[in-house]
């Protein structure tokens, strides 16, 4: 646990692997402990991934309000890590922070991985609303394996036991409620009109069958972001990391 | 006791396969679905109705505020307020309420609740419900974490904009005005009666606790499953050494009368199923967004009737299950009598909330119901916490002597082209 912005948030923070120093910004589901795609990516580099106030045992998210304020945190927990010239790599709601963090502060940002990253809305192109979905919708949105998707997220949900239900909706209210802050009801604060003020070397990695986010959205990130280099991916969803980990891996070697 | 006729003003025309072609009947239905000639028609009706309700003795009469929802024709119950205002003269306005965090600025709510009270001569019960997800969340965009704080911020400004004398800077953090100054302000002093409308939330039992507003519980599932709900409420209270006055709690009731049982199964079963099988098909993921509720609610429990299985079996049900399990209270007026003394002893509340145009119910069903139960049921229920039994903290304070409209002159009108034409 680290103590960050002045006491507000105190912040759980994976560590593992050794070597290079890569920072992971998770997406509005969170992460789990053993997530497959930090541990694949901990025999690379020396993996930092904070849970934002709200996931897991995160604390704080009552003092967290708007887009600045969490971009901020996402700048105040870089700075406890005491990490030097990291990668900054965020997923989804997590790619939206590290965005705006390589915007807002474009001298801390040097090497920046964004994948299927948030924060952008095209009206012709409307994101699903991630928070009316009923849990068994996630699947088919999430992933291009869309099997594989309800086994990873339905598996041992069991709604109709009110005990279990409790618990669910108590941590999909902590984990949402504060991705809410910058998601709902549309996941857009302004970020399309700060993104021309990154400097890093940046790649945006993006799964062909996306359906959470579309792969159009892959050509406004990279069409704004200077020194973007795009890369698509085949057979794999919003959830890329999951379904094609090693192409994402092979993604970030390109800036490290 | 008292007794608020309260109209949700649904609309009536949803089509009997109404369940099938859409998934839920507020936030994403349709609006090809309303037929604005027809609403023309409804509107006009439910009017009527509200105001037959003050003619039958009935002590409130009562709206709420509703969004891109098929059974609640209120988006603005402030416009159905203040037309209450000018053919009604004696029964409470139980406006139930505005949602104050949807209000930008909420000192709108301050002013338009001040202009209703002196335009009512002082008749305004004002309400301040959080607002259900559906509409809150979703028809209006509040972020769902952020709703309560800016829930809380608006209501002190209203109630200060109200007791205030002199202008002031209100430094909040999501209205920020540097002159609050609230013209008109209201009759009823220091404030209108406030009822504050809740679904369990533990905080809101604190909150109107602190500030003497009346909590109801408005739930289409009747008294017997909102027993442990008041039982929390009523504990709270004991916990927090309040008076256990019953006028600090009121419900909400569907109550169908007939001059029999049968009759009111003959009558009214139509409508009833109408109202359960369509009115409350609600997509299950409207129902909370992610963040709108707290923990300690949800660890509170009040969660049963959030399982798929429950939010289903609902639509469904028959007259009999729907009358048995009383989800509704209907019968003979001494059925009605009987069921509703068990209602106002069991939940120890001094306000009802009386539904009794149901669906689709047309009007002289509606006014059939309403005099029996005015007429035969509520003499007998009037009494029951004590003869003339009344608590003034929880109930309106109209002025003595009240305007009234005075008739359109005649010759007025005949006498307006020739004003035209000079």
């Amino acid at each position: 646990m680290i103590d960050v912005s002045n006491g507000r948030a105190q912040i759980r923070v994976f560590e593992a692997g050794k070597g290079q120093d890569l920072v992971f910004f998770h997406g509005a589901g969170g992460l789990m402990p053993d997530d497959p795609f930090v541990a694949r990516l901990a025999q690379h580099y020396r993996v930092h991934a904070p849970l934002l106030p709200g996931y897991g045992d995160s604390e704080g998210a009552e003092n967290f309000r708007d887009m600045l304020d969490i971009t901020l945190l996402a700048g105040d927990i870089l700075d406890a890590l005491a990490v030097t010239n990291p990668i900054v790599v965020g997923h989804s709601m997590g790619g939206m922070i590290a965005a705006e963090l390589a915007a807002v502060a474009p001298q801390a940002i040097a090497k920046l991985v964004l994948i299927c990253p948030a924060g952008i809305w095209l009206d012709e192109h409307p994101i699903p609303d991630l928070f009316s979905l009923m849990p068994h919708e996630y699947p088919e949105l999430l992933f291009h394996d869309v099997e594989l998707g309800t086994r990873l997220i339905t598996a041992g949900l069991d709604l109709e036991n009110l005990e279990f239900l409790a618990e669910f909706l108590i941590t999909a209210g902590r984990q949402l409620g504060m991705a809410g802050k910058i998601l709902f009801p549309i996941p857009d604060r302004g970020l399309k009109d700060r993104l021309y003020r990154i400097r890093a070397k940046t790649v945006i990695v993006w799964g062909d069958e996306d359906k959470l986010i579309r792969p159009v959205y892959a050509r406004e990130f990279s069409g704004r972001i200077p020194r973007a280099e795009l890369v698509n991916v085949a057979a794999a969803g919003h959830m890329v990391t999951i379904e094609q980990t090693e192409k994402v891996v092979a993604a970030i070697a390109l800036v490290a | 006791m008292k007794f608020t006729w309260f109209h949700l003003m649904p609309w009536p025309n949803l089509a009997e396969d109404f369940r099938h072609e859409h998934r839920s009947v507020w936030v994403d239905l349709p609006n090809s679905v309303f037929d604005p000639a027809r609403g023309h028609e409804v509107y006009n009706e439910y009017l009527d109705q509200l105001e037959y309700a003050e003619q039958l003795g009935f002590d409130g009469i009562g709206c709420n505020e509703h969004h891109s929802n098929g059974y609640g024709l209120m988006p603005s119950p402030n416009l159905i307020a203040a037309t209450l205002t000018r053919r009604t003269s004696k029964a409470a306005i139980v406006v139930l309420g505005n949602s104050i965090a949807l209000y930008n600025p909420p000192i709108r709510v301050a002013e338009e609740f001040a202009m209703l009270d002196c335009m009512s001569g002082g008749r305004l019960v004002a309400g301040f419900p959080v607002g259900t997800s559906m509409d809150t969340n979703y028809a209006y965009g509040t972020v769902p974490a952020l709703t309560r704080e800016k829930y809380a911020e608006a209501h002190e400004l209203i109630i200060k904009a109200w007791t205030e004398r002199e202008p002031f800077a209100f430094n909040g953090r999501y209205t920020k005005l540097r002159y609050v100054n609230c013209w008109p302000r209201p009759v009823q002093s220091p404030r209108p009666p406030v009822f504050i409308p809740g679904g369990g939330s533990v905080e809101t039992y604190d909150f109107c606790l602190e500030n003497d507003y009346n909590y109801s519980y408005l739930s289409y599932t009747g008294y017997l499953r909102a027993k442990l709900l008041m039982d929390g409420y009523w504990e709270r209270v004991s916990e927090r050494n309040k008076d256990d006055s019953p006028y600090r709690a009121g419900f909400a009731q569907v109550i169908c009368v007939g001059e029999t049982d049968e009759e009111a199964e003959r009558l009214y079963a139509e409508h009833v199923s109408y109202f359960y099988n369509r009115c409350l098909h609600i997509y299950p993921g409207f129902a909370d967004a992610p963040g709108y509720r707290t923990v300690k609610t949800i660890k509170a429990g009040a969660l049963s009737q959030m399982t798929r299985t429950a939010s289903e079996a609902i639509g469904y049900m028959s007259w009999k299950e729907l009358v048995d399990d009383r989800y509704i209270i209907a019968g003979s007026p001494e059925t009605v009598r009987q069921q509703m003394e068990e209602l106002i002893k069991t939940l120890r509340v001094g306000h009802i909330f009386c539904l009794m145009q149901i669906g689709n119910m047309p009007a002289e069903k509606v006014k059939h119901s309403s005099r029996l139960f005015a007429e035969k049921v509520m003499p007998h229920l009037k009494n029951i916490w004590g003869e003339d039994s009344h608590d003034d903290r929880f109930w309106i304070h109209p002025l003595e002597e009240r305007a009234v409209p005075a008739p359109i002159p005649v010759a007025a009108t005949a006498a307006r082209p020739a004003m035209v034409a000079e």
